[in-house]
């Protein structure tokens, strides 16, 4: 790999996610699929699992697969244990030489599939210590069912199911950190990314856990506009304001190491963030400022910690 | 060559002489023996098998999809519960078409929990497009197992080899293992077409099934099930040249003449020989029939081999909660629709949760079916045996 991060280059590889597949305008999911499979290297072969999930079922409805790749979906809450599958198959039959060449093990999971259904069996293959990388494109909710709220949702969003009315206003609870519990299986390598600015961080992070032996996961931040409520063209405005709020701060966790990858120059309010999406208007309503300040003295509590974690 | 061997050692051997690809492994009362026995294959080296020892059942049924996917032969052993939190993934890697092969020692199923043996677990699967094999000793579950990969690698669907928990799973018997290398002759080779570790050929598994197309792949695999019945005699000739021991769709027992019938599944097949020949001895025209495959259903088989019975108990070791009877019930009524002379039927439910059955209890099911055969009177159909009532002695 050319160690100099070129977007220009990286673009002009072949998509090993193809055009035509029916994601959303304006959907973080098919630009974090690219960007994570961008890092293969062009020679190595990748079997890519997927959770059922919005990018399931977009990317692989009967008779066209949008991956150049092999591609397996099996159920919503056992993409880990899928892809942990193929690993074992493909160990036995390089033993056996019944297979040759290099080939990588992907798993592509929204929040739901990996924060609460397919907790479980993501927490099992880590631990067992499979050849994988296990990427959570975040978009904090069950948007493939219609935006219904997962573990992952932030305090107050408002969703279908966290319904927003006189006797309660979004989303009770906070947003389970899930980066930090996979960190916490002592895994070689944990990364928090988004597909910010050149994609710089999302391809490095990507080919780090690509190319670390053992299980690796990525968590990536990945906007939905009918979920989060926002005009499709603003996607990358949204997740430069999840970064630079530190709502969504990027770092990694190598080997036990924290490590920061971005600090903002000018840490910004977190309702700047909170602003730019209807899921949070009710937020803006007179009397609920409080909601405001709880959401930003979470956010800081949570970046004053990450801070001390990675010696910032 | 004789061995002394419990249902579950004798399976764990089965799986050691055809050294899978992957084993996806879990444990579940009575089952955990298998992969026990497993684990000391891998740990003495005597396997190639990739033994991933999963968090649940749910995860170990997704590896073996996964793994037969990739191009692996892929097994699993599991009861009851286990094989419940699997349903899900039974009904994907039967659509998948991927041939697993799972060993099922039966349990009943919760609730209230109940480690002993019935049938609700695997019967409770029925629909999910797996061929199911029974076996009612440990010979057969040994046996049986053997046969499941060459008739689910032929056809395409995945084989569950049920035995019954504790009284075959535990129990040690006399068993006929082959040698080593005549079960790797016979079970040969697993080299699918298509798979995705496939170099020449990336594949794409799995796909949302648009109503455009899910119909065809559903009567595909409804073909693939009905193709089955004869790859399974097929494979039971071949196994025969091996091993000399015949097996067919169901087993006839002593019904040449028989005018009272018992259709049943499993062990109680050899308590309800014993009282077979017990009345066969006193002058009853008893015989019995044992269905060895219930996926797929041996309609046609059992029609004809009921065809002059007189009165016929269809014994379910499941409840199906139809309030209409059982599943061996309903299946072999069904099948019984078209004959000209159809026998007397009646449905008795026995056995749940590890009930005892006794050859006290076969007698006096043949002896309501004389009663059936001389006044025509079936009385109540579906009963159930072995239970007790109020006011009965505790």
């Amino acid at each position: 790999m050319n160690t100099v991060y070129d977007l220009k280059r990286e673009v002009e590889k072949p998509n090993r996610l193809t055009g035509g597949h029916r994601l959303c305008a304006g959907c973080g999911a098919g630009i974090v699929v690219s960007g994570v499979l961008r890092a293969l290297e062009e020679n190595d072969r990748a079997v890519i699992t997927n959770a059922t999930c919005c990018l399931e079922v977009s990317s692989f409805m009967y008779p066209y697969t949008a991956y150049t790749d092999s591609f397996i979906h099996s159920a919503f809450e056992n993409s880990a244990a899928t892809c942990s599958g193929v690993e074992a198959a493909y160990n036995v039959l390089k033993r056996k030489g019944k297979v040759d060449g290099t080939v990588k093990f992907i798993t592509f999971a929204g929040d739901g599939g990996t924060y609460d259904i397919g907790f479980q069996s993501l927490s099992g293959a880590m631990e067992r210590g499979h050849d994988m990388v296990y990427v959570c494109y975040d978009n904090e909710a069950y948007m493939n069912t219609g935006i219904q709220r997962s573990s992952s949702t932030p305090q107050f969003a408002r969703t279908t199911t966290t319904a927003v009315g006189s006797a309660r206003q979004g989303k009770l609870q906070c947003k389970k950190d899930m980066t930090e519990i996979l960190a916490a299986h002592n895994i070689p390598y944990a990364a928090q990314t988004a597909p910010f600015g050149n994609l710089r961080d999302l391809h490095t992070k990507a080919h780090k856990a690509i190319y670390t032996q053992g299980p690796c996961f990525l968590n990536v931040l990945s906007p939905c506009p009918r979920g989060w409520d926002y005009p499709m063209e603003k996607l990358h405005e949204i997740i430069k304001l999840a970064v630079d709020t530190c709502v969504w701060p990027l770092y990694e966790v190598e080997e036990g190491q924290w490590r920061l990858s971005y600090t903002p120059k000018k840490k910004l309010p977190v309702e700047d963030f909170l602003r730019a999406q209807g899921r949070f208007s009710h937020m803006f309503q007179k009397g609920n400022e409080w909601m405001i300040e709880n959401a930003q003295r979470y956010v800081d509590e949570k970046w004053e910690r990450l801070l001390e974690r990675t010696g910032g | 060559m004789i061995s002394c061997l419990s249902g579950n050692e004798a399976v764990a051997y089965a799986m050691k002489q055809i050294n899978p690809d992957v084993f996806g492994a879990f444990p579940i009362t009575p089952s955990t023996e298998i992969p026990e026995y497993f684990a000391k294959f891998v740990a003495n080296g005597e396997v190639d098998t990739e033994y991933v020892t999963v968090e649940s059942e749910h995860s170990s049924m997704s590896v073996c999809i996964a793994a037969e996917a990739a191009g692996a032969r892929a097994v699993s052993a599991t009861s009851s519960c286990g094989l419940a939190l699997m349903y899900e993934l039974l009904y994907v890697a039967a659509s998948n078409r991927l041939p697993i092969t799972l060993a099922c020692v039966n349990r009943a199923l919760s609730g209230p929990i109940n480690i002993n043996n019935d049938h609700s677990d695997s019967m409770g699967a029925r629909d999910a497009g797996w061929i199911q094999m029974y076996a009612e000793n440990n010979q057969e579950a040994y046996d049986n197992f053997i046969m499941a990969m060459p008739v689910g690698e032929s056809v395409r669907l995945p084989v569950m080899s049920c035995m019954d928990g504790f009284i075959t799973s535990h129990a040690v018997e006399n068993i006929e293992l082959l040698e080593t290398n005549a079960v790797r002759g016979f079970v040969g080779e697993y080299s699918p077409e298509n798979y995705l570790l496939k170099k020449e050929n990336p594949l794409a598994i799995g796909p949302y099934d648009i109503s455009a197309y899910y119909m065809e792949h559903k009567v595909q695999q409804a073909r693939a099930m009905m193709a089955a019945k004869a790859r399974i005699l097929e494979v039971a000739a071949e196994f025969e040249k091996i091993s000399g021991r015949r097996y067919g769709l169901i087993e006839e027992y002593r019904m040449e003449g028989a005018e009272l019938a018992l259709v049943l599944i499993g062990s109680s097949a050899g308590t309800a020989k014993a009282a077979v020949d017990d009345l066969r001895a006193k002058g009853v025209k008893a015989g019995l029939i044992k269905v060895r495959v219930f996926r797929p259903f041996p309609g046609e088989e059992l029609a004809k081999a009921l065809s002059k019975v007189k009165a016929v108990a269809v014994l379910d070791k499941s409840e199906a909660f139809s309030a209409n009877g059982g599943p061996l019930f309903a299946e072999t009524r069904s099948a019984l629709y078209d004959s000209e002379n159809a026998p007397k039927l009646i449905n008795i439910v026995y056995g749940l949760g590890g009930r005892d059955f006794k050859t006290e209890d076969v007698e006096k099911v043949y002896a309501r079916l004389a009663e059936i055969a001389k006044t025509g009177k079936i009385g109540q159909v579906y009963t159930h045996l072995g239970q007790r009532e109020r006011g009965d002695a505790q």
